[in-house]
């Protein structure tokens, strides 16, 4: 007993000290900077210099419309692009998963999207969406929707739908991915009996498939919804928040606050609020993880 | 069960090709507009059809931004320090994960976890005022040191796994005969876990390279060390902008994690959903 004791402790000790570099990193790197964010959003912190001035950037920032606005619109953007993201995904995963000619090549041709760097993949869509020369606004003309030049990200409503339509793309391959791994690990036997019983293939999908991979549709509509909500590189590549603030959404204006005008305290009380906006997502997101790895253990 | 009938194939395969024009129109669409002479693009409406493709613009555009050669190697710089630095931390962290037990390693992990949900955008303001302290604003370690811890947390998740498939029986051996925990690592760990290590290296890599955007704009001013997806702005002009070059240069600057990927794809893909999709 005392051996076995000895041995667990000096197991920790060794494992602590092999785990010491990595989290002491992320300590400095991401750790402090969340408390020094918070510290910073009490104060008027510029790059003259800081005082300490209590609630008043969050006073200011809740008692303006305009945030108010952008949190409104987070959450809309939010809404759009991760059903999108789920239903074209669902759906690519179906199509991949029939049993046809041609489905390896074509689930690794869905990846691309996700591999490529996104400010990369946005010049392209930049090229797509130009009023002028682009593609779509060209269909558009040439079969009569559209009856002039359509600048795609100069309006306010066409460019906060291009910036979802963007976002969808880059979030789906991975969606796909994932259910379509899901897909594949239903138990064969399932089918077979229920084949046996004369399901036809609609009923296959939505009493065995779908509820199979429910699990893991939850999970991915959790975690896109976190990386949507922290998707930044697209709407600024795309229109910088604009125009006239209609695609900026919290992350955007974080952004613009801090970096953009360098007023660090109004921009870390923001920072704060998608902060504890996060760790609900995330929250969330370990509750769900631990249930599902007990229903799986206890099976 | 699984025939279709050819009513089916039709509409599978109708339905494929739709979705697969959603995901690679862009790729495609840039891969045409980089072949096409400039004049072509600015047709308004669009032209779809152009006489006169060539390879053109992959010749010019190394003339119209001189600095690209050295955008291209920022980047693969970048992303190789990344990626090195990345395993230097996650490979005894990963270890300990997954051959010790100790207190607080499930919470530990988990907390890794919502690391990953933070974006960078939310404690860019910390991170700037450090690297100001520090002297390190507009330099190679400003674009480095952000970008290597939010590697970390999926890393170690990674190449935990890799680790634990290793059987723990041949590490026992080896100590019962008197290998000390050194020639342990050396002569077992580390050649069985080769294809581990690679493959959670090369995630590294692919992820430190789609990553360089939003730490370089705001961290780096310097052209000298811009990565390629921020130099690549540089084809837009006062006057006008060359869109073919432009385009031509972006696909060349995808290349390399497009080429990689395609190889190890499977291995990755597998890594990945392993933790989301179990059994």
């Amino acid at each position: 007993m005392n051996q076995k004791l000895k041995s667990y402790t000096a197991q920790t000790y060794i494992a602590y000290a092999l785990i010491a570099p990595a989290a002491i990193y992320i300590i400095l790197i991401v750790a402090w900077p969340l408390l020094e964010t918070i510290r910073l959003s009490f104060t008027n912190s510029s790059l003259a210099g800081e005082d300490y001035v209590g609630l008043e950037n969050y006073q200011k920032m809740f008692s303006s419309k305009k945030f108010n606005g952008i949190v409104t619109r987070t959450f809309v953007w939010m809404f759009f692009s991760v059903s999108l993201k789920l239903i074209i995904g669902l759906i690519g995963a179906v199509l991949l998963n029939a049993n046809l000619k041609g489905r390896s090549i074509f689930r690794v041709l869905v990846m691309p999207p996700w591999v490529v760097p996104i400010a990369i993949g946005m010049l392209g869509w930049l090229w797509l969406y130009n009023g002028y020369f682009g593609i779509i606004a060209g269909v558009g003309m040439r079969t009569g929707i559209l009856d002039g030049p359509f600048g795609f990200l100069a309006y306010k409503q066409s460019a906060f739908i291009s910036t979802i339509i963007a976002d969808v793309w880059v979030g789906t391959p991975m969606v796909t991915v994932f259910f379509l791994a899901a897909m594949q690990g239903v138990p064969r036997d399932l089918y077979e009996a229920a084949y046996c019983d004369g399901a036809s293939r609609w009923d296959r999908f939505f009493k065995i498939t779908l509820p199979q991979i429910t699990p893991v549709i939850i999970t991915m509509s959790l975690l896109s919804a976190i990386w949507t909500f922290n998707s930044f590189e697209i709407i600024w590549i795309l229109t910088e928040g604009g125009p006239r603030g209609s695609t900026t959404t919290l992350i955007i204006d974080t952004y613009k606050q801090a970096l953009g005008n360098y007023k660090f305290g109004r921009g870390a009380a923001r920072a704060v609020v998608v902060m504890i906006l996060l760790m609900l997502f995330a929250g969330f997101y370990l509750a769900l993880l631990a249930r599902i790895n007990k229903k799986i253990s206890h099976e | 069960m699984n025939k279709y009938n050819p009513f089916e194939k039709i509409l599978i395969y109708f339905g494929i090709f739709v979705f697969m024009t959603f995901i690679l129109l862009p790729f495609i669409e840039m891969f045409y507009a980089s072949l096409r002479p400039l004049d072509h693009l600015f047709r308004s409406p669009y032209q779809f059809y152009s006489d006169d493709l060539s390879f053109w613009a992959y010749r010019e555009m190394w003339n119209t931004v001189p600095m690209l050669p050295r955008y291209i190697f920022n980047s693969f710089f970048l992303a190789s320090c990344v990626a090195i630095l990345t395993l230097i931390f996650v490979i005894p962290a990963a270890y300990a994960y997954a051959r010790f037990k100790f207190p607080a390693k499930n919470t530990s992990l988990y907390v890794l976890l919502a690391i990953n949900m933070f974006s960078g955008a939310v404690i860019l303001i910390p991170l700037y005022k450090l690297l100001r302290t520090l002297g390190l604003l507009n330099s190679y370690q400003s674009m480095i040191i952000p970008g290597v811890a939010f590697l970390i947390p999926t890393a170690i998740w990674l190449l935990k796994s890799y680790f634990e498939k290793i059987p723990i029986d041949l590490e026992e051996a080896a100590f019962v005969d008197g290998a000390s925990r050194v020639q342990i690592l050396r002569h077992i760990i580390a050649p069985l876990s080769t294809p581990g290590l690679v493959v959670v290296g090369i995630y590294a890599f692919i992820g430190a390279y789609a990553q360089q955007f939003l730490f370089a704009i705001t961290f780096n001013q310097k052209k000298e060390y811009m990565p390629i997806p921020t130099g690549l702005y540089e084809f837009i002009g006062y006057q006008s902008v060359k869109w073919n070059e432009m385009m031509a240069a972006a696909l060349v600057g995808m290349l390399p994690v497009l080429l990689l990927f395609v190889f190890l794809q499977k291995y990755i893909v597998e890594g990945l959903t392993a933790g989301a999709v179990k059994n």
